[in-house]
């Protein structure tokens, strides 16, 4: 087809080719085989990703007060944080942390770009140790490539199957690990052993095996490139002002092979064409063309630059962290002068009070209080009035205990019936009972006043929950 | 993904269309076309296996090979959540009224059955929740939710009101006392003393009604000092109880009959769901 346009006049409308011609996607039609190497940036990734992931692996062992630590209880509507307990009651808090870590995903993108993407994302560090097995095993790229175009032989074999050994095992403790943050962690290893999980265990550790199997074995790159919600809407966070591996163009352009022993016959920029940078690629992106979508930031191509940079006595940061208005020569503006970093900085922050006072205010009991809509009140025999109240005490320790109603308010000399015997509540649970209160019909002065129930655990006077509700009576 | 293949190769129809549009002879997708293959299976098992296809306007249709039916998915259903309640039910099977409400988790889950049993079974005449249904002579089933019991509030008493009905019997006196006899026992009936007058006793009242006007549970006689009454507290509607009584047999005589649940109507656990649930409306009494 390209061969029929070229036929024709070059108008205006045939240059868009020009730019699809040189605009190379990456498919995943073949492997990328990126070359490790050693520098800052690549420590500091090793080490992030160790940081966020190891506990993942091993905080669910932990255990606190004889029980998990650290559990969200499915099985019982109920997350376990050390001391804490959480129930569904209080589960919107659960937003407001969700809504911090969207937000700081966001700030930081906005001043340092795609940081989680770089040295923290699963998808990242999975395949970075996929990847650094399958470097010890069949080495390095060069090698890897003519292993994987060699005709099958004892040897292939050999690596291969040690390779998808050790993959599928990662893949495997990767569900194992996923599983037992929702359910208790020795007892999940026990059922396992004996091959006694429920349907949904063995569906969800099936899924994860699969999942990082896949993803992290053989999708890699194109999940960055064509899964991924937010390595697309990463892109929108960042601004002229966001500092991100750049390629200095007015320093490295143009750019040309070094030549041996003589001086270039044109003038030359200090980059040196030697693919360096993207041969350690993890996402086979050229980073001298420019911020992409393929690149996520990882800073990889930086170290491999700065290696060849002291090689031919140049400075290093050819590849650099820079901002746009750096690289064009504006001036650098500091981080309260960047609007987006501060709405999502307060955004924060709100959050975060709303989680503080929800911590703080939480309480340990829960009462809620429906008051009998038919009849509103019924008269005694001896003339006085009853109102009936159902009562919901949600108990949120880890204990049953009984508890005493008392009221303020209300009507002059009333009763309280119903709490002689000081009903039970059971712990993690809803307990409902009814209460009624009888007062005189002669103290009745108005036929609607409110009534402030308190229910306290009668051995701890600190544990207790208020509610006001109305007395009713008739009309007078 | 396409670039494994070399566009120049397919041959195309050979219109071309603005100049340059060709149209290539390509196989769809394998992908596609195995998709499209699996469909139509399924379409073909599904058809089998399930009542599909309608036969006639009678009403007759391909059953299926599974044997689906919806009323057989809901007995499914209905079976999980018979389940649920089948350890509470096995247990109220075996407990009097009485010991089930001096356990409050099993009073928690009667007074749940109950409040669908009442309004299935009692609403129609106590009304909703007990607060009585009127009629145009006054009150036509009493107030369940008070402490005045004509027959008893205790749990016993109220499981027996339900389990074997009950019926209170006044006789008119219409032809027995005068006009004015009656003009004074209503007035005091209505002031809440009835002792206050003479002919409370001289005319044989206190018999049904005790020496004290407070009546008798064991015949249903009602408490006439109280503030409840059983059918009208004015002083008219009195009069119209003591001259025509109460099922006394006569058109005009006030009807005031609870019917028994026992034997039919409900099971004997239902029967005990429903005392507690009464019990608890508020005016339920101690033993």
């Amino acid at each position: 087809m390209n061969q029929e346009v070229g036929k024709k006049e070059p108008g205006e409308v045939t240059t868009l080719y020009n730019e699809f011609e040189t605009w190379t996607v990456n498919t995943g039609g073949q492997t990328i085989h990126a070359k490790r190497m050693p520098g800052f940036f690549r420590t500091f990734k090793d080490r992030a990703q160790l940081a966020l992931w190891l506990p993942f692996f091993l905080l669910p062992y932990l255990r606190w007060n004889g029980k998990q630590a650290i559990l969200f209880d499915i099985d019982h509507n109920q997350f376990h944080f050390f001391s804490l307990t959480v129930l569904p009651q209080d589960i919107w808090m659960l937003s407001l942390v969700l809504l911090v870590a969207a937000m700081t995903l966001f700030a930081v993108t906005s001043v340092a770009s795609r940081v989680w993407c770089g040295y923290f994302c699963f998808q990242t560090a999975w395949t970075d140790w996929f990847t650094w097995l399958e470097d010890k095993i069949e080495g390095n790229p060069t090698a890897r490539r003519k292993l994987d175009s060699a005709p099958w032989g004892l040897d292939k074999l050999r690596k291969k199957v040690l390779k998808h050994t050790l993959w599928a095992l990662i893949a495997l403790l990767t569900g194992i690990s996923f599983s037992i943050w929702f359910v208790d962690a020795f007892d999940y290893w026990n059922r396992l052993i004996h091959l006694q999980l429920p349907m949904v265990g063995w569906v969800v550790l099936v899924m994860f095996f699969v999942g990082t199997y896949i993803l992290a074995g053989f999708l890699r790159e194109q999940t960055c490139f064509w899964l991924c919600p937010y390595a697309r809407i990463q892109g929108v966070m960042t601004d002229n002002q966001t500092i991100l591996p750049t390629y200095d163009y007015t320093r490295g352009e143009p750019r040309g092979k070094i030549r041996k022993g003589g001086e270039a016959v044109a003038p030359q920029g200090d980059c040196i064409d030697c693919f360096q940078c993207v041969q350690v690629c993890p996402t086979g992106v050229d980073i001298r063309n420019g911020q992409q979508l393929g690149c996520i930031t990882c800073g990889l191509c930086i170290d491999a630059c700065d290696v060849v940079m002291d090689k031919i006595n140049k400075p290093r940061g050819l590849i650099r962290y820079a901002s746009l208005d750096e690289l064009s020569g504006q001036p650098a503006k500091k981080i309260y002068q960047h609007p987006r970093t501060l709405v999502y900085l307060s955004i924060i922050l709100i959050a975060l009070a709303g989680i503080v006072w929800g911590l703080t205010h939480m309480g340990s009991m829960m009462l809620k209080i429906v008051h009998e809509r038919q009849p509103l009140y019924v008269q005694m025999s001896d003339g006085s009035i009853q109102n009936k109240f159902d009562f919901k005490v949600l108990n949120k320790t880890d204990k049953d205990f009984r508890v005493k109603v008392t009221a303020e308010g209300g009507v002059k000399d009333q009763i309280i019936i119903g709490a002689e015997q000081s009903p039970m509540t059971h712990h993690g649970r809803q307990t409902s009972f009814t209460i009624f209160v009888k007062a005189p019909s002669t103290n009745i002065v108005k036929d609607v006043v409110p009534i402030q129930f308190r229910v306290e655990s009668v051995e701890d006077p600190n544990v207790f929950a208020e509610y006001t509700s109305k007395f009713y009576g008739p009309n007078k | 993904m396409s670039d494994k293949h070399d566009a120049s190769s397919v041959p195309t129809t050979g219109h071309v269309w603005d100049d340059d549009l060709g149209d290539y002879i390509n196989q769809p997708p394998k992908w596609w076309m195995l998709g499209l293959t699996a469909s139509a299976i399924w379409c073909v098992v599904y058809w089998l296996y399930y009542p599909a296809f309608p036969i006639s306007n009678a009403g007759y249709f391909t059953k299926g090979l599974g044997g689906w039916t919806a009323i057989g998915e809901m007995e499914a259903d209905k079976s999980v959540v018979d389940e649920v309640r089948g350890k509470y039910e096995a247990k109220l099977k075996d407990m009097t009224p009485a010991a089930i409400l001096a356990d409050s988790e099993l009073t928690e889950y009667v007074t749940r059955s109950g409040k669908v049993l009442f309004g299935d079974n009692c609403a129609a005449c106590h009304g909703t929740n007990g607060v009585g249904t009127h009629d145009k002579f006054g009150l036509f089933a009493p107030v369940l939710n008070d402490d005045d019991w004509l027959f008893g509030g205790t749990i016993d008493t109220i499981h027996e009101t339900i389990a074997g009905g009950r019926q209170g019997m006044m006789m008119a006196h219409a032809d027995i006392l005068s006009e004015a006899e009656i003009d004074t026992l209503a007035n005091a009936v209505a002031a809440g003393k009835p002792t206050s007058t003479p002919l409370f006793a001289e005319k044989g009242c206190t018999a049904c009604h005790g020496e004290d006007g407070k009546g008798m549970q064991a015949m249903g006689s009602a408490n006439l000092t109280d503030s409840v009454w059983r059918f009208d507290s004015s002083v008219e509607g009195i009069k119209y109880t003591i001259k025509n009584g109460v099922n006394a047999g006569t058109p005009e005589t006030r009807v005031a009959v609870m019917p028994a649940f026992q034997g039919g109507k409900l099971s004997d656990a239902e029967i005990k769901k429903l005392a507690v649930y009464v019990y608890k409306f508020g005016g339920g009494q101690a033993q």
